[in-house]
């Protein structure tokens, strides 16, 4: 046999025998719902989240202080040992300009651009933070290494999600030095 | 050159209806901290890690990108099988006989519990063309391959309940096990209809556990561990999805992956030289059509030993001593891997209460559920 013959075939078609519905397809629109479990590390860091709080886990084999936190080190592999508060400033890591949406809708001429951003959080490990939005200033202003601060919602309308930060905004001039550099050391166990 | 692969450690978390308490991440380590302290190794020292799942049951598309951190596989070769935990064991053995690895970690879980709407999830594996329009449950297709066993091998709807009885009693004895429970005949008979002959008692509930073994090659198997579980057969196999043209009398993929198997471990007469079997009983009937396909006992024959007690634990061939899916519960992926689990501790000499003396063969089997064609086989001994 040629190779034409393994050939099934069909009917050429035209851009507008699509636009006319001569192009037969089956939709099927799931209704999938899942909830995850959020579980001891992250359960615990969004009740912080509602507090207007970041928690962290500590390590003590790596020394590492880690943001999100985790129960279990994934390095060391083993539990982590003891929870830390860290502060809700920090430096950006790195950060884009996005002028379309999560589904990669273009945002309309009056939006302005969402930025999401990487912060290295003042307190935890280097390296170590959130992912978050910023805010508050003109998107041409934000650099990296740029010291900002978390806007909270008002602690009413917070609900124990990383939404409870409305962004994270720079940090006036001035007001930079009480949220100034990592703490020394591993700081105070919290229960 | 590589002569054989054990299994060198496992570790498991249990399973329970419900993990409210830890996140997938969490429940993952567990079972994995638990199996490299068994195997007396460190994730560091892992040549390569397997994992199973499908996207639609976590949750997440690629769901195979959020796995490293809880098996310890952070920057080190590791890859998702999107099937049973034995098809992953499968691709961990050969990877090993490659020589290029030395040690794989495998790992599987269910989080069943976090699938809110679970009917919807598993109708969503139907053809979309030719079978979901029609709106039937997916326990329909089961429904479906029942009649059709009963109608050939002439078993009936009690012999089928009895397999929930045995099932749900041997779980009790296993601590590991969700659904234990002292039931009847009459009970399975009694509940709720579901797409007849099927009722609720004859469909495993779904559990929630992670699970991870360690495999090892022969000379890493030996200085690792006193007692390696060797595997000696395995095999795999899929019948067409097309459920207007399926075999639905004999489970065919059960068959040819259990002949795959056979064939590797050497063995002619498996009903004579299997110890002990750990197979699929997602539903009651699938227990009785797999044993005939599986060659533990002739076509029409399986019925007579569920009768006679013969798969009981007391009898000559136990069968699904864990308690099986019906007792244990449903794990989706991770349903070989309690097979396996089991198989290791009855092959150590480790399974406590429901402990089979003097076993050294074992075969676990997987099927992956309705729509599925798909079927695995595992054989392990401690020799
Ligand atoms: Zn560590």
């Amino acid at each position: 046999m040629k190779l034409e013959d393994f050939e099934l075939g069909g009917t050429q078609l035209k851009a507008s025998d699509f636009k006319t519905g001569k192009v037969l397809t089956t939709e099927w629109k799931p209704d999938l719902k899942y909830a995850w479990d959020n579980g001891v590390a992250i359960g615990r860091y969004l009740a912080e989240f509602k507090e207007g709080r970041i928690i962290a886990r500590v390590c003590h084999k790596c020394d590492r202080i880690m943001l999100p936190p985790r129960m279990f080190c994934e390095l060391c592999f083993r539990p982590t040992d003891e929870w830390m508060y860290v502060k809700d400033t920090g430096v950006i890591n790195t950060f884009s300009i996005a002028k379309v949406n999560w589904d990669a809708s273009r945002r309309g001429p009056k939006e302005p651009p969402l930025l999401p951003a990487v912060i290295e959080i003042d307190g935890a490990s280097e390296g170590m933070g959130i992912m978050h939005m910023l805010g508050e200033a003109d998107p041409k202003d934000f650099k990296i290494g740029m010291k900002v601060k978390a806007v909270w919602k008002k602690p009413e309308d917070r609900t124990g999600a990383i939404t409870d930060i409305l962004y994270f905004k720079p940090v006036a001039a001035g007001t930079e030095d009480k949220n100034k550099g990592r703490p020394e050391g591993r700081g105070k166990e919290v229960r | 050159m590589v002569k054989r692969v054990a299994v060198v450690g496992i570790g498991t978390t249990g399973f329970r209806p419900v993990t409210p308490d830890v996140s997938f991440r969490e429940l993952i380590f567990e079972a994995a901290r638990k199996a490299y302290t068994d195997a007396g190794i460190e994730p560091s020292e892992i040549d390569g890690f397997i994992t199973t799942a499908e996207d639609f049951m976590e949750g997440y598309s690629i769901a195979d990108e959020y796995c490293p951190d809880q098996i310890g596989a952070v920057l080190k070769p590791t890859q998702t099988i999107p099937g049973d935990f034995i098809q992953g064991m499968a691709t961990g053995y050969m990877m090993i006989m490659t020589g290029a690895f030395r040690t794989i970690a495998i790992e599987a879980h269910s989080k069943a519990s976090n699938m809110r709407n679970i009917g919807e999830l598993m109708g969503f594996a139907q053809d979309p063309v030719y079978n979901r329009p029609l709106r039937e449950t997916p326990h329909a297709v089961a429904g479906l391959e029942m009649t059709r066993y009963l109608f050939e091998s002439a078993a009936s709807s009690e012999q089928c309940a009895q397999v929930v009885v045995k099932n749900k009693k041997n779980a009790m004895r296993n601590p590991y096990a969700a659904f234990g429970a002292e039931i009847t005949e009459g009970d399975v008979l009694a509940s709720e209809p579901i797409s007849l002959p099927l009722h609720r008692l004859d469909i495993a509930p779904h559990a929630d556990g992670a699970v991870v073994a360690v495999l090892a090659d022969e000379d890493t198997a030996r200085a690792l561990c006193e007692t390696p579980i060797w595997i000696e057969g395995l095999g795999w196999s899929t019948d067409t999805p097309t459920l207007e043209m399926r075999d639905w009398g004999e489970a065919a993929y059960a068959r040819l992956a259990a002949e795959m198997a056979y064939r590797m471990a050497g063995i002619g007469n498996p009903a004579a030289l299997i110890d002990f079997a750990e197979i699929c009983d997602e539903y009651s009937y699938k227990e009785l059509q797999h044993m005939e396909a599986l060659k533990l006992c002739m076509p029409g024959e399986a019925a007579y030993m569920i009768e006679s007690g013969a798969t009981s634990y007391q009898g000559e061939l136990p069968i699904n001593i864990s308690g099986g899916a019906l007792g244990v519960g449903h794990l989706f992926e991770a349903s070989g891997a309690h097979k396996i689990l089991e198989l290791v501790e009855q092959l150590r000499g480790n399974a406590g209460a429901r402990q089979i003396p003097d076993v050294n063969v074992g075969l676990a089997q997987v099927w992956r559920g309705v729509p599925t064609a798909t079927g695995a086989v595992a054989i392990l001994s401690n020799m």
